[in-house]
């Protein structure tokens, strides 16, 4: 028999941690601190809609680029929090979650061997879906000196004549990292000087514990050449309810409605109608969460603080992203034996990129409770291993 | 600080101080500075314990009792609700828009106890025109708490 199989795909790196993931999920009494969605519930009000929903029938497809009304509350959203203007009609289209949108976006827009330039760490998916979409993914390597932050001199250095696109992933997964006005606008001139485009996904956009999240499309001539990405994921605790969407120029948002209708038809139609709820009536949500993990951040930063273990304060999403190389050991071998003598599951910062080596993805979307249990054992660890390595010396 | 302090301290009373100051992001003195004025401002006014009686071997009835009253020249309700939640079996007395006037919420250890009171001592005071008591089945969720309720974690492991 012939192979069935694309070559592209199965040279596709399976994310690294699956077997991490799976000693995780035989152990019954390991605590995680390694899933990356919110652990609210979503809020009831927003739950009680998409059931009116269904009780009313509504269980048809929606038109492919989404329901008119949930379009206009977005651009209305987008227009109150980042004061940028869209065309509900023609600027806007809803996906399932915010990883369609980086999927067909790049589809859209990337001719084979474009370059796409993806800082990290970062979320696993935007190497291989550059991939797929037949670009040349070109890692650009963030430093903890930075704070993580994406510099002009950084996005300078990586851009040739074939890069097409950045991808921008702000409020960051997995370091918390966040990019400030000042820090867009040195990279925006750096952009416009180059004449790429910009993927910028704000799924974090709400969680921020500094400053309000600026969207680099509000800069000036900016939103002509960016796909603003955000969703409802993060802000609304509504992952399993897979709703995203993506707004920018109309010439990409028609291709990639295309892309969309084709492969997808529309997003689920009970989730819009949940969605338009959520944005009409769920600011105080969406602050009383914020205020729940600004509170757990200080938690962490502060018992940090007090075992001695160096990591730089993020200002944004749920993720802190600890330094361990005072260990010795690389993030595998840490995470991996953190679990094993700890029976506490963190994300090794190897699993965002190569430069995530030498740290730890530690989420906060936990109880404090939960947080504290885990805290205690990670100080226990940290101070065994400290013994450990006295007595080598 | 205040509001947020307040938020907290009305899911949680028993939260360290340090713990407090930390999730604040200010210093523990500010914290107690902060708590000893509200105390005193009377904006904090206790640091109760909610319990499910249901669960212990204490046997206790609860009831919801509308009062009618005619109000006093000069004092309107203030005075009636006063003589009211001076008994210790009255648990919250508030005063109403609407049908009635008074919300008596009131606990006692036996159905003969509540109706007792309701007969003896709050129909028989002068203001009051009328009562309409209603007996607590169950409670399912006091002070924002679901009670008897305990949420596993379900969320799964996928790509970080």
């Amino acid at each position: 028999m012939r192979n069935p199989l694309a070559d592209k795909v199965v040279e596709l790196k399976p994310s690294g941690i699956r077997k991490f993931f799976d000693i995780v999920s035989e152990m019954k009494d390991a605590i995680s601190l390694g899933v990356g969605e919110p652990d609210f519930d979503t809020p009831w009000h927003i739950r009680d809609e998409g059931i009116y929903s269904l009780e009313k029938g509504r269980t048809f497809y929606t038109s492919n680029s989404g329901l008119k009304e949930l379009k206009i509350e977005i651009c209305n959203y987008l227009k109150r929090r980042q004061g940028i203007q869209y065309d509900y009609n023609k600027e806007v289209l809803i996906t399932v979650g915010g990883s369609e949108a980086i999927d067909i976006g790049l589809r859209a827009m990337i001719n084979p061997g474009d370059e796409v330039l993806i800082p990290q760490p970062s979320y696993v998916s935007y190497e291989p879906c550059a991939i797929l979409a037949g670009a040349k993914p070109v890692i650009i390597n963030l430093k903890a000196e930075n704070e993580f932050r994406l510099t002009a001199q950084e996005l300078e250095d990586a851009i040739t004549e074939k890069t097409k696109v950045l991808i921008l992933p702000f409020p960051n997964n997995p370091t918390g990292a966040i990019m400030e006005r000042k820090d867009l606008e040195a990279i925006a001139e750096v952009i416009l000087k180059h004449d790429i485009f910009v993927i910028s996904d704000e799924i974090y956009s709400e969680l921020t514990y500094k400053d309000e999240h600026v969207s680099i499309a509000s800069l000036p001539g900016m939103q002509e050449r960016t796909i603003l990405i955000n969703g409802f994921s993060k802000a609304y605790a509504m992952t399993g309810w897979r709703l995203g969407y993506a707004c920018g120029p109309h010439a990409i948002i028609e291709q990639m409605t295309k892309i969309h209708q084709f492969a997808i038809m529309c997003a689920p139609t009970t989730s819009q109608y949940a969605a338009v709820e959520a944005l009409k009536n769920g600011d105080n949500d969406v602050a009383e969460m914020r205020t729940a993990y600004n509170q757990r951040r200080r938690f962490l930063m502060n018992a940090f603080r007090k075992m001695g273990l160096e990591c730089f304060e993020p200002y944004g999403a749920f993720y802190v992203f600890p330094c361990i190389k005072e260990f010795g050991m690389t993030s595998d071998e840490f995470a991996t034996r953190f679990l094993e003598e700890e029976r506490v599951a963190a994300v090794p910062g190897t699993a965002f990129g190569d430069s995530g080596e030498g740290y730890l993805r530690i989420s906060y979307a936990y109880s404090l409770d939960d947080l504290k249990v885990a805290i205690g054992r990670l100080e226990h660890f940290v101070t065994r291993l400290r013994e450990e390595q006295g007595q080598n010396k | 600080m205040r509001d947020e302090l307040l938020a907290v301290i009305e899911k949680n009373s028993r939260i360290d101080l340090k713990e407090l100051a930390v999730i604040l992001g200010v210093e523990e003195i500010d914290v107690v500075n902060e708590m000893a004025a509200m105390e005193a401002e009377g904006i904090i006014c206790g640091y109760h314990t909610l319990i499910n009686w249901e669960k212990t071997s204490i046997d206790k009835v609860s009831a919801l009792i509308e009062v009618r009253v005619t109000p006093q020249r000069g004092e309107g309700f203030d005075n009636i609700a006063d003589r009211i939640y001076k008994y210790p079996e009255v648990r919250s007395v508030y005063l109403m828009s609407g049908g009635y006037d008074l919300m008596v919420i009131l606990e006692g250890k036996t159905l003969r106890e509540v109706s007792s009171f309701v007969s003896d001592k709050l129909s028989t005071l002068d203001s009051v025109l009328s009562t309409a008591t209603h007996f607590i089945l169950k409670k399912y969720k006091d002070h924002g708490t679901v009670f008897g309720q305990k949420k596993e974690d379900e969320r799964e492991m996928i790509t970080p």
